[in-house]
C-alpha cells in the first residue's frame, strides 16, 4: 500500500508509506493527485524538476508539496510519478524531486476535487516500518 | 465530560464558556447554539474558542456561531475581535479562502418563466462560467493588470466591463479594501491567481437558481427588493488559490513571528503577530488584496451570469431587473469600530465561516439598507434552502456584528463518498425539482446534503438568539459546481 485516506470532518488526510524518507514522500504526492484525479490515467508526458530547502523534515514535506500544488495550478499538469532525494544539509534540509505527469484533460482524466491548500495540521512523519507522513489537505 | 456540564446557559441559544475552563483564557467564551445542537457539539471545536480566547488584546468575549466547527486553530464559525492598540492579528482566524463569500442578484422572472428552461439555463451558466480542477479563466491578464486587481477588487471588474457601476454600492466595503497593498502578495500568488480569475472553483463553491418560497418579514423584503415567487441567484466562491497562496505564506512568516515576538500561544496554528508589527500589518495588507481579487472574480462571474440569462431570455438583464441584493464575505479579518464598556474601540475583527450581520445605522451599510441593518446570505447545501437575513443590534452587542454563514458540515469528506454516490444525489435532487450539473461526480456526494448539518436547524438558532433576523427563504431549482 503507497498511501491510506482517513476521515477528518471538513477536509482530506491520508497516510503515506516507504521504505524511505524519500519513498513516503513520493507517495504523499501521489496521494495529492489521487485527490484531484485517478492518477492511474496519467500519462509521463511532462517532466518538471522540485528543489526546495526547508529548515526542518515537517516543512520540506510541506514546502515539496506546495510547490507541486503551485505547479498544478499554474500549468494545470498532473502527475504520477515522482522522484525525489533528501540531502541534509547544514542546519536545513534540501529537496531535489523529479515530477511526471501531463496536462490535466476531463476527456482523459477523472475530474475530482481541487485542493486549496496544503497544511501544517498535525503534519507528522513517523519511522514505523519503514516511515510514514501525514498530510491534511485543505479541500 | 459533556460540553454541557462546562457551559452556563446565559438565555435560549446563547451559551458562555467560563474563562476557567482553560488556565490561558484572558475573556470567557459564548457559544450561539440550540440545547439539540449542543449534544453534538465537538470538545475539539470548544477547545479552540477557550484558545482563541487566550489571545493578546482579545476583547469581550470568544466567540462560536451555530454552525461552529473543528477548524486549524480557529474554529470554523467562529469570532475573535482583538485591540487595534495591543491585540494580534492572525492568518488562521481567517483561513485559507480570503473572501470566500456570497452574492445574491434578484430578477423580475417568475418561476413559471425559468422553471421549462432550468436545464439549458444551468448548462449555459456552466460552460459560462469555469469550474472545477483545472479549469481556465476565461480571461488572460496582461502583466502588471493583476496588481490592479488585487488593488481595486471589484471596481477593477466594473471598469473593465465587467457588471454596472451601481452593483459596487452593493458589496461589503464596496468591493475593495482600502488597506490592500499588492506589494505584500508574493510573486507565486500572483501566479496562481492570473489564471484563474473568473472562475469559480470547487468543493462547496456553486451558482445557484433559486425560486423566493417565502417572505418573513414583508417591509424588509420590500426594502431589500425581494419579491416571493420570484427568481433569484447565488455566486459563491471566493479568493480561488491567490487567496490560499495568501495564507500559506504569511501562516509561514507567523510561524516565525509569534516567537521572535514572544508570543504565548496554546497550539502552534493560532500563529499571529502584535497588529503594530510589520508581520501583522503586511498580512492585513496581503489579506485586503486578495479580498479585492475574490470581490473581482465574483463581479466577473455576476457578469457571465447575466450574459447567461440574456443569451437564453432575449431580453437586457436590465429588463430582467439583475441587480445585487449584496455581497458578503465570510472569511474575513477587518478594521471595525465597536462599542466596548460604553466607549468606541478600534478593533481587528476576525471572522472565519461568519457572515457580518451589522444592524441598523451602521454607516458601512448602502444607504437604502442602512435603517434596516445589512442583508446577510446564508446559504444551504446542494439541494437545500438558502436565506437571506438582516443584521441586528443584537449581533452588534454580542457578536462584534457577526453570524453564521452556512451549514457546517458533519460528515467527512471521505465518509460521504463512501455512503453516497454522486450520480444517486443528482437523480434523487431531479425527482425533487432541482437540477444539478458538475464537472465532478465524486464532489457531488461529498457534498450530499445528508453531509451536513440542517441548514434550517442552524436559521432557527440564528433567529432565536438574535444575531439576525429572517427576511426570506429560497429555495433552488438548478444547481451549478465544480
Amino acid at each position: 500500500m503507497r498511501f491510506e485516506f482517513f476521515d477528518v470532518t471538513a477536509d482530506t488526510g491520508y497516510w503515506s508509506f516507504g521504505s524511505s524518507l524519500e519513498e513516503s514522500f513520493e507517495n504523499a504526492a501521489l496521494a495529492m493527485f489521487e485527490v484531484m484525479t485517478n492518477t492511474s490515467q496519467i500519462r509521463k508526458l511532462e517532466k518538471r524538476e522540485i528543489e526546495v530547502i526547508s529548515e526542518d523534515k515537517i516543512s520540506l514535506l510541506y514546502d515539496f508539496l506546495e510547490e507541486l500544488l503551485f505547479i498544478h495550478e499554474v500549468e494545470y499538469l498532473v502527475f504520477s510519478d515522482f522522484e525525489v532525494e533528501i540531502q541534509k544539509l547544514k542546519e536545513k534540509y534540501k529537496l531535489n524531486g523529479v515530477a511526471e505527469g501531463e496536462k490535466i484533460n476531463p476527456e482523459v482524466h477523472e475530474i475530482r476535487g481541487e485542493v486549496k491548500a496544503v497544511t501544517f495540521h498535525k503534519m507528522e512523519i513517523r519511522k514505523e516500518d519503514g516511515y510514514k507522513v501525514r498530510v491534511i489537505l485543505d479541500i | 465530560m459533556s460540553m454541557e456540564e462546562v457551559l452556563n446557559k446565559v438565555r435560549d441559544c446563547v451559551w458562555e464558556l467560563p474563562s476557567n475552563y482553560k488556565k490561558s483564557m484572558r475573556v470567557p467564551g459564548r457559544i450561539f447554539l440550540d440545547d439539540e445542537a449542543l449534544k453534538d457539539l465537538e470538545k475539539g471545536a470548544v477547545d479552540q474558542v477557550a484558545n482563541v480566547a487566550s489571545l493578546p488584546g482579545i476583547q469581550k468575549f470568544s466567540i462560536g456561531l451555530p454552525d461552529i466547527h473543528f477548524g486549524y486553530g480557529f474554529s470554523i464559525g467562529g469570532v475573535g475581535a482583538f485591540s487595534a492598540r495591543n491585540g494580534i492579528i492572525s492568518p488562521g482566524g481567517v483561513g485559507f479562502d480570503i473572501n470566500c463569500g456570497v452574492r445574491m442578484v434578484r430578477t423580475n422572472l417568475s418561476e413559471e418563466e425559468v422553471r421549462p428552461k432550468i436545464k439549458e439555463i444551468i448548462d449555459t451558466l456552466f460552460r459560462n462560467v469555469p469550474s472545477g480542477v483545472g479549469s481556465k479563466g476565461k480571461i488572460r491578464l496582461k502583466k502588471g493588470q493583476i496588481d490592479e486587481v488585487l488593488t481595486n477588487g471589484a471596481e477593477w471588474a466594473v471598469e473593465n466591463d465587467y457588471g454596472w457601476e451601481e452593483d459596487l454600492e452593493y458589496l461589503e466595503e464596496n468591493g475593495k479594501m482600502k488597506e490592500a497593498n499588492s506589494d505584500k502578495v508574493s510573486e507565486k500568488a500572483k501566479k496562481r491567481g492570473v489564471p484563474q480569475l473568473g472562475t469559480l472553483g470547487s468543493g462547496n463553491h456553486f451558482l445557484e437558481v433559486q425560486k423566493i418560497e417565502k417572505i418573513f418579514e414583508p417591509e424588509v423584503a420590500e426594502k431589500f427588493a425581494v419579491e416571493k415567487g420570484k427568481i433569484a441567484i447565488l455566486i459563491h466562491t471566493g479568493s480561488r488559490g491567490c487567496g490560499h497562496q495568501v495564507c500559506s505564506d504569511y501562516l509561514r512568516i507567523m510561524d516565525k513571528a509569534y516567537k521572535r515576538h514572544k508570543i504565548n500561544i496554546p497550539d502552534r496554528q493560532l500563529a499571529c503577530a502584535p497588529v503594530d508589527s510589520d508581520e501583522a500589518q503586511d498580512y492585513f495588507q496581503a489579506m485586503s488584496a486578495a479580498a479585492n481579487y475574490a470581490w473581482a472574480n465574483r463581479q466577473m462571474i455576476l457578469h457571465w451570469v447575466r450574459e447567461s440569462f440574456e443569451q437564453i431570455f432575449q431580453k437586457s438583464a436590465e429588463d430582467m431587473g439583475m441587480s445585487v441584493v449584496y455581497d458578503v464575505a465570510h472569511n474575513m479579518a477587518k478594521k471595525e469600530v465597536h462599542e466596548i464598556k460604553g466607549r468606541s474601540k478600534e478593533l481587528y475583527v476576525h471572522r472565519k465561516g461568519a457572515t457580518r450581520s451589522f444592524g441598523p445605522g451602521r454607516k458601512e451599510i448602502p444607504s437604502p439598507y442602512r435603517k434596516i441593518g445589512q442583508p446577510v446570505l446564508i446559504p444551504g447545501t446542494m439541494g437545500t434552502s438558502s436565506y437571506l437575513l438582516h443584521g441586528t443590534q443584537t449581533a452588534m452587542d454580542e457578536t462584534f456584528g457577526s453570524t453564521a454563514h452556512g451549514a457546517g458540515r458533519k460528515m467527512s469528506r471521505a465518509g460521504a463518498k463512501r455512503k453516497y454516490r454522486g450520480e444517486e444525489i443528482q437523480k434523487y435532487l431531479q425527482k425533487k425539482g432541482i437540477i444539478i450539473k458538475a464537472t465532478s461526480m465524486p464532489v457531488v456526494a461529498e457534498e450530499a446534503p445528508g453531509a451536513y448539518k440542517n441548514v434550517d436547524e442552524v436559521i432557527q438558532t440564528v433567529e432565536k438568539s438574535g444575531i439576525s433576523k429572517l427576511v426570506a427563504q429560497m429555495v433552488p431549482l438548478g444547481v451549478a459546481k465544480g
